[in-house]
Protein backbone atom coordinates (compact mmCIF):
# COMPACT_ATOMS: atom_id res chain seq x y z
CA UNK A 1 0.00 0.00 0.00
CA UNK A 2 2.72 2.50 0.12
CA UNK A 3 3.35 4.35 -2.38
CA UNK A 4 6.88 5.05 -3.76
CA UNK A 5 8.11 8.60 -3.45
CA UNK A 6 11.04 10.81 -3.70
CA UNK A 7 11.98 12.78 -0.64
CA UNK A 8 13.62 16.06 -0.80
CA UNK A 9 14.26 17.87 2.60
CA UNK A 10 15.70 21.92 3.22
CA UNK A 11 17.20 23.33 6.55
CA UNK A 12 17.50 26.81 6.73
CA UNK A 13 17.85 29.21 9.17
CA UNK A 14 15.10 30.72 11.38
CA UNK A 15 15.52 34.06 8.99
CA UNK A 16 12.93 35.82 6.66
CA UNK A 17 16.07 36.12 4.29
CA UNK A 18 15.87 32.25 3.15
CA UNK A 19 12.01 32.18 2.56
CA UNK A 20 13.11 33.34 -1.16
CA UNK A 21 15.71 30.29 -1.54
CA UNK A 22 12.33 28.26 0.01
CA UNK A 23 10.64 29.16 -3.25
CA UNK A 24 13.51 29.19 -5.47
CA UNK A 25 13.65 25.21 -4.64
CA UNK A 26 9.80 24.50 -4.41
CA UNK A 27 9.42 26.08 -8.26
CA UNK A 28 12.05 23.75 -9.47
CA UNK A 29 10.71 20.39 -7.84
CA UNK A 30 6.99 21.68 -8.80
CA UNK A 31 7.78 22.43 -12.62
CA UNK A 32 9.72 19.08 -12.51
CA UNK A 33 6.63 17.28 -11.53
CA UNK A 34 5.11 19.38 -14.30
CA UNK A 35 2.61 21.61 -12.22
CA UNK A 36 1.21 24.46 -13.99
CA UNK A 37 2.25 28.11 -13.54
CA UNK A 38 -0.56 29.23 -11.70
CA UNK A 39 -0.66 25.89 -9.22
CA UNK A 40 3.17 26.60 -9.14
CA UNK A 41 2.66 30.16 -7.54
CA UNK A 42 -0.08 28.14 -5.17
CA UNK A 43 2.28 26.08 -3.74
CA UNK A 44 5.04 29.14 -3.15
CA UNK A 45 2.69 30.88 -1.28
CA UNK A 46 1.51 28.56 0.57
CA UNK A 47 4.78 27.50 1.66
CA UNK A 48 6.28 30.98 2.45
CA UNK A 49 3.33 31.56 4.55
CA UNK A 50 3.93 28.17 6.17
CA UNK A 51 7.66 29.21 6.72
CA UNK A 52 6.73 32.27 7.90
CA UNK A 53 5.05 31.22 10.75
CA UNK A 54 7.50 28.44 11.26
CA UNK A 55 10.19 31.39 11.73
CA UNK A 56 8.13 33.96 13.57
CA UNK A 57 7.24 31.33 15.84
CA UNK A 58 11.22 30.35 16.15
CA UNK A 59 11.62 34.01 16.88
CA UNK A 60 9.13 34.72 18.97
CA UNK A 61 10.78 31.79 21.40
CA UNK A 62 13.49 33.82 21.14
CA UNK A 63 15.83 30.47 19.96
CA UNK A 64 18.24 30.98 16.86
CA UNK A 65 16.10 27.71 15.49
CA UNK A 66 15.88 26.30 12.08
CA UNK A 67 12.91 25.28 10.15
CA UNK A 68 13.07 21.85 7.98
CA UNK A 69 10.76 21.90 5.02
CA UNK A 70 10.45 18.58 3.21
CA UNK A 71 9.37 17.47 -0.28
CA UNK A 72 7.34 14.23 -0.66
CA UNK A 73 7.07 13.65 -4.45
CA UNK A 74 4.47 11.43 -5.64
CA UNK A 75 2.93 10.40 -9.42
CA UNK A 76 0.06 12.33 -8.96
CA UNK A 77 0.57 14.78 -5.71
CA UNK A 78 3.06 17.05 -3.67
CA UNK A 79 3.62 16.38 -0.18
CA UNK A 80 5.33 19.69 1.87
CA UNK A 81 5.57 19.96 5.75
CA UNK A 82 6.86 22.37 7.46
CA UNK A 83 8.30 21.98 10.93
CA UNK A 84 9.50 24.82 13.26
CA UNK A 85 11.48 22.37 15.69
CA UNK A 86 14.60 22.27 13.76
CA UNK A 87 14.35 18.59 14.16
CA UNK A 88 14.75 16.55 10.96
CA UNK A 89 12.10 13.93 10.84
CA UNK A 90 10.78 10.86 9.49
CA UNK A 91 8.86 12.05 6.29
CA UNK A 92 5.95 8.84 6.96
CA UNK A 93 5.92 8.71 10.76
CA UNK A 94 5.66 12.03 11.27
CA UNK A 95 2.92 12.49 8.93
CA UNK A 96 0.51 9.80 10.62
CA UNK A 97 1.17 12.00 13.38
CA UNK A 98 -0.93 14.62 12.24
CA UNK A 99 -4.71 15.15 12.25
CA UNK A 100 -6.94 17.68 11.56
CA UNK A 101 -6.57 20.50 13.73
CA UNK A 102 -9.82 22.08 15.94
CA UNK A 103 -10.62 25.10 15.35
CA UNK A 104 -9.75 26.37 19.69
CA UNK A 105 -6.82 24.89 18.57
CA UNK A 106 -3.89 26.54 19.97
CA UNK A 107 -2.90 27.69 16.26
CA UNK A 108 -3.76 31.48 17.19
CA UNK A 109 0.23 32.73 16.48
CA UNK A 110 -1.01 31.35 12.39
CA UNK A 111 -4.18 33.61 12.83
CA UNK A 112 -3.01 36.58 14.27
CA UNK A 113 -1.22 37.64 11.28
CA UNK A 114 -4.18 37.13 9.64
CA UNK A 115 -4.50 35.95 6.32
CA UNK A 116 -1.47 33.42 6.55
CA UNK A 117 -3.83 30.35 7.24
CA UNK A 118 -6.69 31.54 5.61
CA UNK A 119 -3.94 31.53 1.85
CA UNK A 120 -2.58 27.90 2.82
CA UNK A 121 -6.14 26.44 3.04
CA UNK A 122 -7.58 28.34 0.17
CA UNK A 123 -4.52 27.35 -1.70
CA UNK A 124 -3.55 23.72 -0.86
CA UNK A 125 -5.61 20.53 -1.52
CA UNK A 126 -5.28 19.43 2.12
CA UNK A 127 -3.84 20.84 4.89
CA UNK A 128 -3.36 19.17 8.38
CA UNK A 129 -1.55 21.19 11.32
CA UNK A 130 0.22 19.41 14.21
CA UNK A 131 1.05 21.86 17.20
CA UNK A 132 3.04 19.48 19.78
CA UNK A 133 6.62 19.74 20.32
CA UNK A 134 6.96 22.99 18.18
CA UNK A 135 4.48 23.26 14.97
CA UNK A 136 4.49 21.14 12.28
CA UNK A 137 2.20 22.34 8.56
CA UNK A 138 1.68 19.67 6.55
CA UNK A 139 -0.28 20.19 3.21
CA UNK A 140 -0.92 18.42 -0.22
CA UNK A 141 -1.20 19.65 -3.28
CA UNK A 142 -2.73 17.42 -6.74
CA UNK A 143 -1.25 17.47 -10.17
CA UNK A 144 -3.95 18.60 -12.34
CA UNK A 145 -6.48 15.74 -13.62
CA UNK A 146 -5.01 13.06 -11.25
CA UNK A 147 -7.44 13.74 -8.80
CA UNK A 148 -9.95 13.01 -11.17
CA UNK A 149 -8.38 10.38 -12.74
CA UNK A 150 -7.90 8.76 -9.27
CA UNK A 151 -11.61 9.47 -8.49
CA UNK A 152 -13.31 7.80 -12.11
CA UNK A 153 -10.72 4.65 -11.09
CA UNK A 154 -12.04 4.32 -7.94
CA UNK A 155 -15.37 4.62 -9.64
CA UNK A 156 -15.25 2.83 -12.53
CA UNK A 157 -13.57 -0.36 -10.26
CA UNK A 158 -16.70 -2.45 -9.64
CA UNK A 159 -16.90 -2.11 -13.47
CA UNK A 160 -14.16 -4.14 -14.05
CA UNK A 161 -14.40 -6.58 -11.48
CA UNK B 1 15.71 38.48 -5.68
CA UNK B 2 15.06 41.87 -3.12
CA UNK B 3 12.61 45.00 -3.66
CA UNK B 4 12.96 48.44 -5.32
CA UNK B 5 10.31 51.32 -4.28
CA UNK B 6 10.57 54.74 -5.99
CA UNK B 7 8.77 57.21 -4.72
CA UNK B 8 7.74 60.85 -6.72
CA UNK B 9 5.64 62.69 -4.42
CA UNK B 10 3.95 66.06 -5.93
CA UNK B 11 1.93 68.35 -4.00
CA UNK B 12 -0.95 65.73 -2.89
CA UNK B 13 -0.03 62.94 -4.71
CA UNK B 14 2.76 60.11 -4.09
CA UNK B 15 3.48 57.96 -6.61
CA UNK B 16 5.52 55.08 -5.58
CA UNK B 17 6.60 52.13 -8.23
CA UNK B 18 7.38 48.49 -6.08
CA UNK B 19 9.28 45.78 -7.93
CA UNK B 20 10.00 43.01 -6.39
CA UNK B 21 9.02 40.14 -4.48
CA UNK B 22 6.66 41.22 -1.28
CA UNK B 23 7.39 38.59 1.55
CA UNK B 24 8.49 38.35 5.47
CA UNK B 25 11.87 39.70 4.42
CA UNK B 26 10.98 42.58 2.11
CA UNK B 27 7.96 44.13 4.01
CA UNK B 28 9.36 45.95 7.23
CA UNK B 29 11.09 47.98 4.64
CA UNK B 30 7.94 48.34 2.62
CA UNK B 31 5.85 49.04 5.67
CA UNK B 32 8.84 51.37 6.75
CA UNK B 33 8.56 53.16 3.34
CA UNK B 34 4.76 53.47 2.94
CA UNK B 35 3.63 54.27 6.70
CA UNK B 36 5.52 57.91 6.81
CA UNK B 37 3.66 58.78 3.44
CA UNK B 38 0.01 57.15 4.67
CA UNK B 39 0.98 60.32 7.81
CA UNK B 40 0.70 62.76 5.66
CA UNK B 41 -3.27 64.43 5.64
CA UNK B 42 -5.87 64.21 2.79
CA UNK B 43 -2.77 62.96 0.40
CA UNK B 44 -3.17 60.54 -2.81
CA UNK B 45 -1.34 57.51 -2.97
CA UNK B 46 -1.25 55.40 -6.53
CA UNK B 47 1.01 52.79 -6.18
CA UNK B 48 2.17 50.89 -9.09
CA UNK B 49 2.86 47.05 -8.73
CA UNK B 50 2.97 45.88 -12.26
CA UNK B 51 6.50 44.99 -11.06
CA UNK B 52 6.36 42.60 -8.40
CA UNK B 53 6.63 38.97 -8.99
CA UNK B 54 5.90 37.55 -5.80
CA UNK B 55 3.61 38.63 -2.99
CA UNK B 56 1.71 36.59 -0.16
CA UNK B 57 -0.14 37.62 3.39
CA UNK B 58 2.76 39.67 4.50
CA UNK B 59 2.45 42.18 1.52
CA UNK B 60 -1.59 42.69 1.71
CA UNK B 61 -1.32 43.19 5.66
CA UNK B 62 0.96 45.99 4.59
CA UNK B 63 -1.25 47.55 2.11
CA UNK B 64 -4.26 47.16 4.40
CA UNK B 65 -2.54 48.59 7.23
CA UNK B 66 -1.34 51.64 5.02
CA UNK B 67 -5.13 52.10 3.47
CA UNK B 68 -6.31 51.87 7.17
CA UNK B 69 -4.04 55.23 8.16
CA UNK B 70 -4.65 56.91 5.16
CA UNK B 71 -8.64 56.66 5.18
CA UNK B 72 -7.93 57.79 8.87
CA UNK B 73 -6.55 60.94 7.40
CA UNK B 74 -9.13 62.01 4.92
CA UNK B 75 -6.75 60.53 1.81
CA UNK B 76 -6.80 57.98 -0.73
CA UNK B 77 -4.95 54.72 -1.98
CA UNK B 78 -5.36 53.16 -5.31
CA UNK B 79 -3.05 50.29 -6.26
CA UNK B 80 -2.57 50.05 -9.92
CA UNK B 81 -0.84 46.97 -12.45
CA UNK B 82 -1.93 44.37 -10.33
CA UNK B 83 -0.85 40.74 -11.84
CA UNK B 84 -3.58 38.38 -12.07
CA UNK B 85 -1.92 36.50 -9.56
CA UNK B 86 -2.15 39.53 -7.37
CA UNK B 87 -5.78 40.49 -8.21
CA UNK B 88 -6.43 36.43 -7.54
CA UNK B 89 -5.02 37.52 -3.59
CA UNK B 90 -6.79 40.54 -3.53
CA UNK B 91 -10.17 38.51 -4.05
CA UNK B 92 -9.30 35.36 -2.49
CA UNK B 93 -9.06 37.13 0.82
CA UNK B 94 -11.80 39.86 0.09
CA UNK B 95 -10.10 42.86 -0.41
CA UNK B 96 -10.84 43.15 -3.87
CA UNK B 97 -14.13 44.76 -2.78
CA UNK B 98 -12.32 46.97 0.13
CA UNK B 99 -9.98 48.56 -1.30
CA UNK B 100 -9.46 50.41 -5.00
CA UNK B 101 -7.14 48.09 -7.23
CA UNK B 102 -6.58 47.27 -10.65
CA UNK B 103 -5.20 45.35 -13.23
CA UNK B 104 -4.49 48.73 -15.41
CA UNK B 105 -1.96 51.13 -15.10
CA UNK B 106 -3.02 54.79 -15.71
CA UNK B 107 -1.92 58.68 -15.34
CA UNK B 108 1.95 58.78 -15.32
CA UNK B 109 2.46 55.74 -13.97
CA UNK B 110 4.20 54.09 -16.01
Amino acid sequence: MIQSFDYIELKIPAKAEFLSVIRLTLSGIASRMGFAYDEIEDLKIATSEACTNAIQHAYTNNEHGEVIVGFGLYGNRLEVMVADNGKSFDFLSAKQGIGRYEENDSVEFLREGGLGLYLIESLMDEVRIHNKEGVTVFMIKYLEGERVERDVKTISKPDNS
Amino acid sequence: MNISIETKEKDHLTTVDISGEIDAYTAPKLRESLFHLAEKKESVIIINLSEVTYMDSTGLGVFVGVFKNIRSNNGQLRLLGLSNRLMRLFEITGLSTIMDISSKIEGEAK
